[in-house]
């Protein structure tokens, strides 16, 4: 059914003005979709349009900086960039740093909603891991929060958890509570080259399993060629590096060290994002690196990953969309029965895929857990697995 | 109680010595680590798989009796505590270690296996850092349902952290795969949900854990102060130069003299408060770390230090602290732990507040905790031989639980709500919030028969269906009346 009229965007500026937009939203059966920066609104099956859009912007403060206690409170819309800047000046962050994270780009809601990540994943782990408390506004209007403001806490259900990663559709996430960490006060990077995907994947494994503890081990493929990153933070990050820098070198790399590592690792993680082809994220295992770098190469695509924990971004060019779906159903046959998520994608590819992949095993539990939290059903409706 | 026909089917499916119905053997599962609660089950029964464990729910779900699973019954809130006249699920026959694939870190496990056969089982590479100090007879099953820390937490982080995947019976039988040994599986996050739910949700009869490799070097300290003030603004400094210790154990002077009685670690027994820190990753970085913590010891005015020189002492600095709970037997015949977190900046005017408190209910209140995460346990020493001792004691213990969740904290870091604190979920939970904790144990358990009177302060509905009235199962289990 094609609305008639562009959808009405609602900027609700408080949890109340919120919890009235959602409700009314619940209501009157109006289709609602959540925007924070718009940085991953594509992601998701396609649906129609909307009826409302509910955008975050006007959620935006700053609710509280704990600094000796190493929490923030954040309301969902305030670009996680600005979250950064505010905490920087204590030399702390929120350990996440996804894509797109610079200037008004993504919004620490949106991040926790899709649980986007970046390569800090790999000593800090995801949004799941780093946050500490939320609250919600559900589509009958209820306000309700979870979790709580410390970095130890077990009373009641953990709906931080189930909430982050459930990409709006149980409910509007109007603020969180982050766990920070210290800013590591030097930085510094070992790469090791290589165009042998098993060399590549047995110094990655050699790294993930030593105990010099980087805070990110990445592993990056293009055009016939591979690296392993793996970036030191701390008082004293040389040592480590030196260490890993033979580790890579026996597992028959060419290693360096790169001292000034932040463009370095801008790149790496803006590689995630495709704005013309397409972008499968694969939930694999560190074992199988070499056979996911293999399967990058055999159907063209440049590949970055967290190689510790096995996960990867493959990226396929810009090509018609039939090739884009061909090349995708390729991967998943290739890296079956990994889940291979597409995220980026020309939505004439999104239309022919299933962006989330076999919808089959999604469980009913996960259908009655949508139902409890929306039971009319308009929360960002149709976009997630299972067409949930 | 529990029709007689149900019991033989329990016993066609588990076998004969399997179910238990004798009064005296049923006392043994009465209680859990919260010993002053009792509740003896109808039945107790012990499956040996965890197929054996989805019949026994089915069958109870088809006969509407309510149920509760237990592990070693270590659990400090009471969450394995049996509902009278109700079903007691013991697993303790899951015992396995399934697999160790180390290349990928994980380890899949039965509910059963204790925690700190996980780090054996790994060691010496690897290890699996939630730590509760019970963890030589805790199993990984009770962990999940409780999310429980340990010494470790303030750089390591709490079980979920570490679980991956969840194979779980809902209690009308189905069983349902969560997550795997994969990150970032497409859906909701619901192995999240599911841990820490106090066994609500269900039955986890097979978990992925994540292990990760044992660091470089490890730096443990002891430095010693007149105050537990002094020691706590040593943490705050710590925290304020930016490091990230593995542990940060504060203990008071009560505690010290308890567990030297027992472990004669070679604590002092005339200072204020000890407090134990440990650092951890690469050499270098641990040597640098290490001279900025001892200028802290001294900037607070320690009046001592100690610093492990081999593992041997390292794990006899440890062994103290792990046996707080245990030793304090020596200074106290009985005491009640509470295990509130405040926000760490407020420790001061916290532990100032519990003092008061000791001083006017009488009962001398040990602390020991986890001082880098704000998780207090305060001890209250009590004599339950004097009547009404355990009332007021326990009275005393709810202040201080009021006190933290006023300063901004938890009413519970790692122990649960179980039954022990759920008359506190409101202090810190509104109505609301109270509904939509509901909403989910409602997706997973519509009738509410998995523990059904722990974590909630009152028993409420799921309502799905309109229609006439139907007795909660507590209600129906002639355990709770309609309020």
């Amino acid at each position: 059914m094609a609305p008639d009229a562009d959808p009405r965007t609602e900027t609700p500026s408080s949890p109340d003005e919120a919890g009235e937009v959602m409700r009314a939203a619940g209501a009157q059966g109006r289709r609602l979709r959540i925007r924070g920066g718009g940085t991953k609104s594509s992601w998701g099956t396609p649906t129609d349009p909307p009826d409302v859009v509910l955008s975050s912007e006007r959620l935006d403060r700053v609710v509280e900086h704990n600094e000796g206690d190493l929490t923030a409170v954040l309301q969902g819309g305030v670009p996680l960039a600005r979250a950064q800047e505010a905490l920087a000046d204590s030399d702390q962050m929120v350990a996440l740093d996804p894509p797109l994270g610079n200037g008004d780009g993504a919004t620490i809601g949106g991040v926790v909603a899709t649980g986007d990540t970046g390569p800090l994943r790999h000593r800090y782990g995801a949004p799941r891991d780093l946050i500490l408390g939320i609250t919600v506004a559900l589509t009958d209007g209820t306000v309700a929060r979870a979790g709580g403001k410390v970095i130890k806490n077990v009373a009641g259900y953990d709906l931080a958890k189930l909430f982050t990663g459930s990409f709006g559709t149980l409910g509007l996430i109007v603020e969180v509570v982050m766990r920070l960490h210290p800013r590591p006060p030097r930085t510094v990077t070992v790469l090791g080259c290589s165009d042998d995907p098993d060399a590549l994947g047995a110094a990655a494994s050699a790294v993930a399993h030593s105990p010099f503890g980087p805070e990110c081990l990445d592993v990056s493929w293009r055009e016939e060629t591979g690296e392993v990153m793996a970036r030191f933070g701390g008082t004293a990050p040389d040592a480590g590096a030196a260490e890993v820098m033979v580790l890579l070198q026996q597992a028959g790399l060419e290693a360096r060290l790169a001292g000034d590592d932040d463009d370095r690792w801008d790149r790496q993680r803006a590689r995630q994002r495709s704005t013309d082809g397409a972008v499968v994220r694969v939930s694999g295992l560190a074992s199988e690196l070499p056979r996911v770098v293999r399967s990058a190469r055999e159907v063209g695509a440049s590949l970055v990953g967290r190689a510790g924990l096995g996960l990867s971004w493959m990226a396929l060019g810009q090509a018609e969309a039939g090739e884009l779906v061909s090349a995708i159903e390729e991967v998943r046959r290739r890296l079956h029965p990994f889940p291979c998520v597409v995220l980026d994608a020309p939505v004439e590819v999104r239309e022919k895929v299933e962006v989330w992949g076999d919808d089959r095993a999604v469980p009913p539990l996960m259908r009655r857990v949508k139902t409890r939290f929306d039971p009319p059903g308009v929360c960002n409706p149709g976009i997630f697995v299972g067409g949930i | 109680m529990i029709d007689a026909g149900l019991v033989e089917h329990f016993r066609r499916i588990c076998g004969h010595e399997h179910v238990l119905t004798d009064r005296h053997e049923l006392r043994t599962y009465e209680s859990d680590g919260l010993r002053h609660y009792r509740s003896p089950p109808a039945v107790a029964i012990l499956p040996a798989s965890a197929d054996e464990v989805r019949q026994v729910v089915r069958a109870c779900h088809d006969a509407r009796v309510p149920w509760v699973a237990r592990g070693a019954g270590t659990g400090l809130s009471g969450g394995a505590i049996p509902v009278e006249n109700g079903v007691l699920i013991v697993l303790t026959r899951l015992n396995r270690i399934l697999e160790v694939d180390l290349d990928n870190q994980r380890v899949v496990v039965e509910p059963c296996v204790t925690n700190a056969a996980i780090s054996k089982a790994v060691g010496p590479s690897h290890f699996y850092p939630p730590d509760p100090s019970s963890q030589v007879v805790s199993t990984i099953g009770g962990n999940v349902a409780e999310n429980s820390g340990g010494l470790h937490c303030f750089k390591y982080g709490f079980t979920t952290n570490y679980v991956t995947g969840l194979e779980i019976v809902l209690s009308d039988g189905e069983v349902v795969t969560l997550g795997g040994k994969e990150l970032d599986r497409p859906g909701y996050d619901l192995v999240g949900a599911f841990v820490g739910s106090e066994g609500t949700l269900g039955i986890a009869t097979r978990i992925t854990l994540r292990v990760v490799p044992e660091a470089e070097a490890h730096k443990t300290t002891v430095g010693y102060f007149e105050s537990i003030e002094q020691a706590g603004q040593a943490v705050t400094d710590i925290v304020a130069a930016g490091m990230v210790p593995a542990a940060i154990e504060i203990m008071d002077k009560l505690t010290i003299e308890a567990t030297e009685s027992w472990t004669h670690a070679g604590y002092p027994l005339d200072v204020g408060a000890a407090l134990i820190v440990e650092l951890d990753g690469s050499e270098a970085e641990c040597e640098a770390r290490f001279g900025d913590v001892m200028e802290i010891y001294e900037r607070n005015g320690a009046t001592g230090t100690r610093v492990a020189q081999d593992e041997n002492e390292r794990a006899l600095i440890w062994k103290a602290r792990k046996a707080a709970f245990a030793a304090m037997g020596y200074v106290s015949p009985y005491y009640y732990v509470q295990d509130s977190v405040i926000p760490r900046t407020r420790l001061a005017e916290v532990l100032k507040r519990i003092d008061e408190l000791s001083r006017e209910y009488g009962f001398k209140v040990a602390n020991v905790f986890h001082a880098g995460d704000g998780n207090l346990h305060p001890l209250v020493c009590y004599d339950a031989r004097n009547a009404g001792e355990l009332e007021r004691a326990e009275e005393l213990a709810g202040a201080i639980v009021v006190a933290c969740v006023e300063a901004g904290g938890s009413i519970t870091g790692e122990h649960g709500v179980g039954l022990d604190k759920k008359r506190h979920m409101t202090d810190m939970f509104s109505e609301q919030d109270l509904e939509a904790f509901q909403r989910l144990r409602c997706a997973f358990d519509a009738e509410q028969l998995a523990n059904p009177d722990k974590v909630m302060p009152t028993p409420r509905l799921c309502g799905e269906v309109p229609g006439p009235y139907r007795k909660h199962p507590l209600e129906q289990a002639g355990v709770a009346e309609r309020f």
